[in-house]
């Protein structure tokens, strides 16, 4: 009889790139893009090691995996801006219950100057709307919610409607130097900055839009392109 | 945190419990006993199977009815867990939810409601991972449930083990078959695994069945030393 604590789903994922499953190129594979490329989960959760982590965290990280990348789970408060030089950095979601991040602001300052692709997910896309002059605004949903994309961008694709959930109690209002994607101004459903690979989506990816992780990674590895001729997300930084 | 689990005496209502005994303590276990077959929310074969269980995990159990019916059940399980607050001083929810944003929703919503921490620890699980962890862990579970085309008599009562998984996982492919069950195909009982502390035995079943539905219906079961 054995119980391990910090069961990992990660350990049984298949190691292939089974095949990015891409809105308007289902199926097709990013290729191997282990040989570099790899992205940092930040958990965002109130503690190190919170039972949230199943939740938040490893659906990201499943997802990632399958689509050939290798992934680093790191809590925030252990993040240093080195610990991402040549990687992505994902920003996970937290529990509704769980506002932590918001109380401790400071420990993602290092956002302002990070130079590689972000992405923060739900509550990391409160951050990142946080440390670029934006607002965390109470506005709570739960649930499956209709997303109008208003504009194109190597994230989402072209505008038009998908279906995403939601699970806040909070979400973003626009920061300057960005452009909005989804939602309004005030309460923002995705943005991008403006000239760099820096995106925020409010829902939850890692239920029925896995397509947008396997995009975000498929993009990140080595300059690869995705399935259609979008710009790279690696190569936004230099524009 | 003291936690209270939603509890049905599967398979991922059981894994979601061992996942936050590792750091929490589970104060209670919550099960719903629906008077509906149909109940939209909560598991029915063998749920009266619960109170032996949570014996076996020596953990207390809230045992609540529900009528089983289409968002009535909701009001039932917010109830319920009004109940688990009151009595054991519960701070958060647990669920066993995989895939189900019907079932998610509905809870994330009712725990905000009452100030509730709200955990689904199998959020988004590779069912096929899933299953191939709960019986490399050590989990017996067995089938008390099939309600779905192409599952005939054998796979009632049947212990799931990696013949099984492989048997499954041929329907997923050819059937497009949920592995775990998410999809309604199937029910599960789990009978011993690492956090039980006493194993339980049937003693006598009986397979109801006909066109692809069917229960194992447990009749006598008992509490045994492991």
């Amino acid at each position: 009889m054995w119980i391990r604590s910090g069961y990992e789903y990660g350990e049984l994922v298949k190691e292939e790139c089974e095949g990015a499953a891409m809105k308007g190129g289902e199926g097709r594979a990013c290729g191997d893009n282990r040989k570099g490329g790899e992205i940092v989960l930040l958990d965002l959760a109130c503690e190190k090691d919170h039972l949230s982590r199943y939740e938040f965290v490893h659906p990201v990280r499943q997802t990632l995996q399958r689509a050939g990348c290798n992934c680093r789970v790191m809590h925030y408060t252990d993040f240093r801006i080195d610990d991402a030089e040549g990687c992505g950095v994902i920003l996970c979601g937290t529990a509704l219950m769980d506002n932590g991040y918001a109380e401790n602001l400071s420990a993602f300052s290092w956002l302002a100057d990070f130079p590689g692709p972000a992405l923060g997910i739900c509550a990391g896309m409160q951050v990142i709307a946080a440390v670029y002059g934006g607002g965390i605004v109470s506005q709570p949903a739960i649930g499956l919610e209709r997303i109008e994309i208003l504009e194109p961008s190597p994230l989402l694709g072209e505008p038009r409607a998908i279906e995403g959930y939601m699970l806040h109690n909070y979400a973003a209002s626009l920061p300057e130097g960005f452009s909005l994607l989804a939602g309004c101004a005030g309460a923002a459903q995705a943005f991008r900055h403006k000239s760099r690979p820096i995106y925020g989506i409010i829902f939850h990816p890692e239920v029925r839009n896995r397509w947008i992780l396997e995009g975000f990674a498929c993009r990140l590895a080595h300059n690869r392109q995705g399935p259609s001729d979008e710009t790279d997300l690696c190569n936004e930084s230099s524009q | 945190m003291k936690l209270g689990v939603l509890f049905s005496g599967g398979k991922d209502s059981v894994y979601a419990c061992r996942l936050a005994m590792e750091r929490d303590r589970v104060s209670c276990l919550i099960t719903l006993i629906s008077e509906s077959p149909e109940s939209y929310m909560f598991h029915t074969p063998n749920i009266r199977c619960t109170g032996l269980q949570a014996q076996a995990l020596d953990i207390p159990r809230l045992a609540w009815p529900t009528r089983g019916v289409k968002e009535a059940e909701l009001e039932d399980l917010r109830d319920a867990i009004a109940a688990a607050e009151r009595e054991y001083g519960i701070q958060g929810i647990v669920t066993g939810a995989i895939e189900s944003v019907y079932q998610a929703a509905r809870v994330q919503r009712i725990c905000r409601d009452a100030g509730l921490w709200c955990f689904n620890p199998l959020w988004q699980a590779d069912q096929l991972d899933h299953l191939r962890r709960i019986c490399q862990e050590g989990y017996r579970t067995i089938i008390s449930g099939v309600y779905a085309y192409p599952f005939d008599s054998s796979w009632l009562g049947a212990e799931i083990n990696e013949e099984r998984i492989l048997a499954l996982e041929r329907l997923q492919e050819r059937y497009q078959v949920n592995p775990s069950g998410e999809g309604g195909e199937l029910e599960t009982l789990v009978l011993d695994g690492p956090i039980f502390k006493k194993r339980i035995e049937v003693i006598r079943a009986e397979k109801i069945y006909a066109n692809y539905s069917g229960r194992y219906v447990i009749q006598e079961a008992k509490l045994a030393d492991k």
